[in-house]
C-alpha cells in the first residue's frame, strides 16, 4: 500500500509543466488532487515514472464567470462548489451536485478538471460537463485545443486528451435565468460511487420547455446524453405524466452496465428514478 | 532512493526532514516527524483514520504526498490539547463514549475540530453529512455524533433542524 518511487516535479507555471509533459509524455502523470490516482498508486496500479505535481501553479487556480461560459481552472477543488459560484441556474446546480462528491475531506483536495481527466464512468462532474455541454481546453507546447464534452468522454477512463497535454480548464455555459436544473444519484452508501445518476437541464418558458437535456452517468464506459428523452419533454409542461414517459425512455435508451452491484434491469430501474427525481427537483427549485 | 530536504509546519513547529517524494503525508508525519497520533487504516482514502488539517481544510493525509505539504500549516491530533487540558471536543468524546479502540479517534477529531471551527452554524444533517467521511469498525457512531453534536453546542455551534 505505498507507491512506488517517482521523479517529482512541482513546477509554478503552466508553461514548465507542459514542457516537462513535452519531455516526460508517456512516462509522466499529472498529479492535480490526488484523490483518484494517489490511492492507485498505493495499489500500485498505476506506477508513473514521473509526477507532475500542478499544485503550485497558481495561474490555474481560477473560477469566473466570462461573457457566455464559467471557466474553471484546473486547481479549482471540489469544495470551491459548495457555496454557489455564480448567481442562477448553473451555480445552485453545481452546488446541489458537489455535496455529491464522495466526502468533505476528499472535496477540499479534489479538482473538478482532475474528474474530468480521470473521467471515471460515476463521476459526477462528467455527467454535469456532457449534459451542460462543457469545452475543454487541452494545452501542450504546441498550443490549445478546445474539445466538446462530446468528444472528451472515449471510454472508461480514456479522454481525448494526449500523453503530452494538460487540462488546464474547462467552459461551462452560463445558463440564464430561464433555465432549471436538477441532479438525482442512488448509491447504497453515502459518499459511494453512484450506481446511476441524472443531471437533467430544462428551458422553461410561459410554462412550456422549450429545451431539454437529460444526462445519465454511471451505467456504462462513459457517461451518455438520453436525447431521446429529453426530445419527448420539448413542448410539454412540466408534471408527472411527462416525467414518467421521459423516465421510461431514458431507462431503454443504453446497454446497462453489469456488475456486482448492480442487474441491467436494477440499473434501469434506477434510471427510472433518478431522472424523475431530477425532473422534480429542476422544476422545484 | 532519493530523498529531498523539506521543512514541514506541523501544530505550529517546524520540522526540517529528509523524505521520498512517494512518502505519503501520513507516513512522513509518523516516521519522520515522529508524530505518531495520525493513525493509518485502508491507505487509500476511505477510512478518513489519517485525517488531518492542512490550510484549514480537513484532508486525507494518505492521499497527499508529504513534499507536497511543504510551506503549509498541518494540524494533527497532537496539537489539540492544551498541555493536558483537552480540547473541548477531545473532553466532550471523554464524556460522551465517544471512542471504544480508538483508532479512527485522531481523524474523526480532526475532522470534527474543522466542522467546529468554520463559521457556519451545525445542524443534525450538516453533522451526519461531515461525519459520514470517516468509519469507525466498532461501528461507536452514535456515541461520536452525540460527543460533536454535545461540543458544538457547548460552543454556540448548534442549531436545532427545521421541523420535517
Amino acid at each position: 500500500m505505498k507507491p512506488a518511487a517517482f521523479d517529482y516535479h512541482a513546477p509554478l507555471t503552466p508553461e514548465a509543466a507542459l514542457a516537462l509533459l513535452a519531455t516526460h509524455g508517456e512516462d509522466g502523470k499529472v498529479l492535480a488532487g490526488g484523490q483518484s490516482l494517489v490511492p492507485t498508486m498505493a495499489f500500485r496500479l498505476a506506477r508513473p515514472a514521473v509526477l507532475i505535481d500542478i499544485n503550485r501553479i497558481e495561474a490555474l487556480n481560477f473560477c469566473r464567470p466570462e461573457g457566455e461560459v464559467l471557466r474553471v481552472g484546473a486547481l479549482t477543488r471540489h469544495a470551491r462548489f459548495e457555496t454557489p459560484v455564480v448567481t442562477g441556474p448553473l451555480g445552485l446546480l453545481l452546488a446541489d451536485v458537489v455535496r455529491n462528491i464522495a466526502h468533505t475531506p476528499i472535496r477540499s483536495r479534489g479538482t473538478m478538471c482532475g474528474s474530468l481527466a480521470h473521467a471515471d464512468p460515476a463521476s459526477e462532474w462528467c455527467c454535469t460537463a456532457l449534459t451542460l455541454g462543457a469545452t475543454l481546453v487541452a494545452a501542450s507546447t504546441a498550443g490549445e485545443r478546445l474539445i466538446t464534452a462530446g468528444d472528451w468522454f472515449q471510454s472508461i477512463f480514456t479522454t481525448a486528451l494526449q500523453p503530452n497535454e494538460l487540462l488546464t480548464e474547462v467552459r461551462l455555459p452560463m445558463l440564464g435565468s430561464g433555465w432549471r436544473c436538477g441532479f438525482s444519484e442512488f448509491n447504497r452508501r453515502a459518499g459511494d460511487f453512484a450506481l446511476a445518476m441524472a443531471v437533467v437541464a430544462l428551458q422553461v418558458e410561459g410554462g412550456v420547455i422549450r429545451e431539454a437535456r437529460i444526462g445519465l452517468g454511471g451505467v456504462g464506459a462513459t457517461p451518455i446524453l438520453a436525447a431521446e428523452a429529453a426530445a419527448l419533454l420539448v413542448g410539454q409542461s412540466p408534471g408527472e405524466v411527462v416525467w414518467s414517459e421521459a423516465a421510461e425512455r431514458a431507462a431503454t435508451c443504453f446497454e446497462p452496465t453489469e456488475d456486482i452491484n448492480a442487474t441491467p434491469e436494477y440499473r434501469r430501474d434506477l434510471v427510472r428514478a433518478v431522472v424523475k427525481r431530477a425532473l422534480r427537483k429542476a422544476v422545484a427549485t | 532512493m532519493t530523498t529531498q530536504r523539506i521543512t514541514l509546519t506541523v501544530n505550529g513547529m517546524t520540522h526540517a526532514i529528509e523524505v521520498e517524494p512517494r512518502r505519503t503525508l501520513a507516513d512522513t508525519l509518523r516516521d519522520q516527524c515522529g508524530l505518531t497520533g495520525t493513525h493509518l487504516g485502508c491507505e487509500h482514502g476511505v477510512c478518513g483514520a489519517c485525517t488531518v488539517i492542512v490550510d484549514n481544510q480537513p484532508v486525507r493525509s494518505c492521499l497527499m504526498f508529504g513534499i507536497q505539504a511543504e510551506g503549509r500549516s498541518i494540524r494533527t491530533v497532537e496539537g489539540l490539547a492544551d498541555g493536558a487540558t483537552l480540547s473541548p471536543l477531545q473532553q466532550s468524546f471523554w464524556d460522551h463514549h465517544g471512542l471504544q479502540c480508538g483508532f479512527c479517534t485522531p481523524g474523526f477529531l480532526m475532522l470534527a475540530t474543522w466542522l467546529l471551527e468554520r463559521e457556519t452554524p451545525i445542524d443534525e444533517a450538516e453533522l451526519r453529512h461531515v461525519l459520514s467521511s470517516n468509519l469507525c469498525r466498532c461501528t461507536g457512531y452514535q456515541n461520536i455524533l452525540k460527543a460533536v453534536r454535545e461540543a458544538a453546542k457547548g460552543l454556540g455551534k448548534w442549531v436545532e433542524s427545521a421541523p420535517a
